[in-house]
């Protein structure tokens, strides 16, 4: 590679990281400005001399009940969604990758449909049903959409994986000796647990960051999750957002994003691409 | 590899009757194990779906559930004939075009140089995940913040710019600022999709072509772009009906001032703050036949053969 060639790739890849990193850089440092900065105004990038204000937004956000509470839904909902979504999605994703059946196409078109379904369109009868049933504003009413949203997701992903998967060499431990169970077991469950992690991964970052059911489906902290009670966070005084605040609360809720893209960023960048481009 | 031939060959000579059976066996489970996650997927889209169908003939208000009646095709009139409506969708229109034309760009920029990088390519790849998993909410807060005259960082940066200037005053700079924060979000799912479409590229032909004289624009718009065809469809169609559906950053951002409501946000407006569930779902149902033809529009036009580029039978 010529010189010029790489430091247009090091330029390049200069930016790519300002791209990313500049706005999470810029959401911290706001958390670390203090109230009364924000509110007179503190246009700088980083917290100016005396504007800042240690931890103290962090103190208060995590003191916040409301705060801890939408932090609390979110974690139960999106894992509970998640795990629900991938057992039947890998269901599903086995039969079409590996058996003959009627329906397969009817299957992959229907979640295709529904991955391109716009949410909102959905939002008012599911309100007017789930009033009618009692689920309102409760975990189990944002569980069910949360799954059912995140299948086709978790269907495409997870078939992808598995066509990669060579299904004969379940026949081969059989002929050696293996019941077939201890050949699923022992064969197949290890080359297809990275792939279902994987859209694991993928479902869980779906539900973590919904935000149309999480207004219209909750009302009240018993179910609300962290976007929607993000959005909903005015503060003690309704007329002046507490940026520095929703700003801390907004660090605290990445968190587990961030934490999950840092040990798995191979897994994502490999589900990704194939639930999407190699299909 | 070394099984006896015999008991294959007795094997084979069954083979009509046994896979029959097995077939029809195979048929049965294979329908058993999707019927949970299809029933699933019905019960929250179809049926609200159809109910929606059926609401948008009435003028059902939640507020006066009982005074319910069938108003026949009256709230699909009333939302045609409404200039806000056409205002709406023209700016949801806009706002897919533009997002999703520059991220296209943007998008191909960074999978070309995440192809070539040799350095840190971890530490790329991990930062780049980071929009593509962090709340729409709370990028739209990033940003909203950013643009703020009071408290962000923007005006300063930007030395044409009055320190004072409000961005989300008028409709040119708040619509704007909505991109921004949806560019940057979505931009990395992009440029990943792009890179796996790069990755399929044979070295061997570009070698070639630069063997044969072919110039580094030559080798872009010769060689690379059309043979990434099918990515670059996928991911534009997979974007543009994301990006018509957009919510979230107009939500957090605007809550819809100036003019900058997307179909989306109106149907919201009408269903859950309103309660006009009547004329709500006749934009439900319009908001879905929309992007309904945004899909065929993309599918017609770019002639994207969603089979072939997943590699569908």
């Amino acid at each position: 590679m010529s010189l010029k060639n790489r430091i247009g790739i090091v330029i390049g890849a200069l930016l790519i990281l300002t791209w990313c990193l500049l706005p999470v850089a810029w959401i911290i440092s706001l958390s670390f400005k203090s109230q009364d900065a924000i509110t007179t105004g503190s246009p700088g990038f980083l917290p100016a001399a005396g504007g800042g204000a240690g931890w103290q937004n962090y103190i208060d956000v995590l003191a916040d009940d409301q705060f801890r509470r939408a932090i609390f839904n979110s974690i139960g909902i999106s894992l509970i969604a998640t795990l629900l979504s991938v057992a039947l999605a890998t269901l599903a994703a086995y039969a079409i990758a590996r058996l003959e059946f009627k329906g397969k196409k009817f299957v992959l078109t229907t979640a295709l449909v529904i991955a391109m379904f716009p949410v909102v369109s959905l939002v008012g009868p599911l309100f007017d049903m789930w009033r009618t049933l009692g689920i309102y504003d409760t975990w189990l009413g944002l569980i069910i959409p949360y799954m059912s949203f995140t299948l086709p997701l978790a269907i495409w992903t997870l078939s992808a994986f598995f066509r990669e998967i060579p299904w004969e060499m379940e026949q081969a431990a059989q002929v050696d000796g293996a019941t077939s169970w201890q050949a699923f077991r022992k064969v197949i469950v290890p080359l297809a647990a990275p792939g279902v992690f994987t859209a694991a991964i993928l479902t869980f970052f779906f539900a973590w960051n919904d935000f149309v059911f999480g207004i219209s489906l909750t009302s009240t902290e018993a179910a609300r999750p962290i976007p929607a009670a993000l959005s909903f966070f005015v503060g003690s005084d309704p007329f002046n957002r507490p940026a520095s605040l929703l700003a801390a609360g907004a660090v605290v809720s990445t968190i587990p994003i961030i934490i999950i893209i840092l040990l798995f960023q191979r897994k994502i960048v490999a589900g990704l691409t194939s639930g999407a481009v190699k299909g | 590899m070394s099984v006896s031939t015999a008991p294959a060959a007795t094997k084979h000579r069954k083979e009509p009757v046994v896979l029959s059976d097995r077939a029809r066996a195979e048929n049965r489970l294979g329908m058993r194990l999707v019927a949970p996650a299809v029933v699933l997927m019905l019960i929250v889209t179809a049926f609200p779906m159809l109910r929606a169908l059926y609401l948008s003939f009435t003028n059902y208000s939640m507020t006066a559930p009982d005074s319910s009646e069938f108003v026949g095709a009256s709230n699909y009139v009333t939302a045609l004939t409404d200039p806000l409506f056409w205002q709406v969708t023209g700016n949801t229109v806009f706002i897919m075009i533009v997002t999703v034309a520059v991220e296209l760009v943007v998008g191909f920029a960074f999978a070309m140089v995440m192809h070539r990088v040799i350095f840190a390519r971890g530490i790329i790849r991990t930062s780049i995940l980071i929009p593509y998993g962090i709340i729409t909410v709370v990028s739209g807060f990033a940003w909203q913040f950013a643009f703020s005259n009071n408290n962000g960082f923007v005006n300063a940066w930007l030395p044409f710019l009055d320190d004072s200037f409000n961005w989300f005053e008028q409709y040119g700079s708040a619509i704007s600022a909505i991109m921004v924060s949806e560019i940057w979000k979505t931009t990395p799912f992009m440029s990943l999709l792009l890179l796996a479409g790069l990755a399929t590229i044979s070295e061997d032909m570009l070698e070639a072509a630069k063997v044969d004289g072919a110039s580094w624009w030559q080798r872009l718009f010769r060689v690379i772009l059309p043979n990434m065809r099918g990515a670059i469809m996928v991911a534009i169609l997979f974007r543009a009906l994301d990006a018509y559906r957009i919510f979230d950053n107009i939500f957090v951002m605007t809550a819809g001032a100036q003019g900058t409501e997307s179909v989306s946000f109106l149907t919201y407006r009408q269903v859950i703050e309103q309660f006009q569930l009547g004329i709500g779902s006749a934009l439900s149902v319009l908001l879905f036949l929309s992007v309904l033809v945004v899909a065929f529009l993309i599918v017609k036009i770019f002639r994207v053969d969603l089979g072939a580029a997943r590699q569908e039978s």
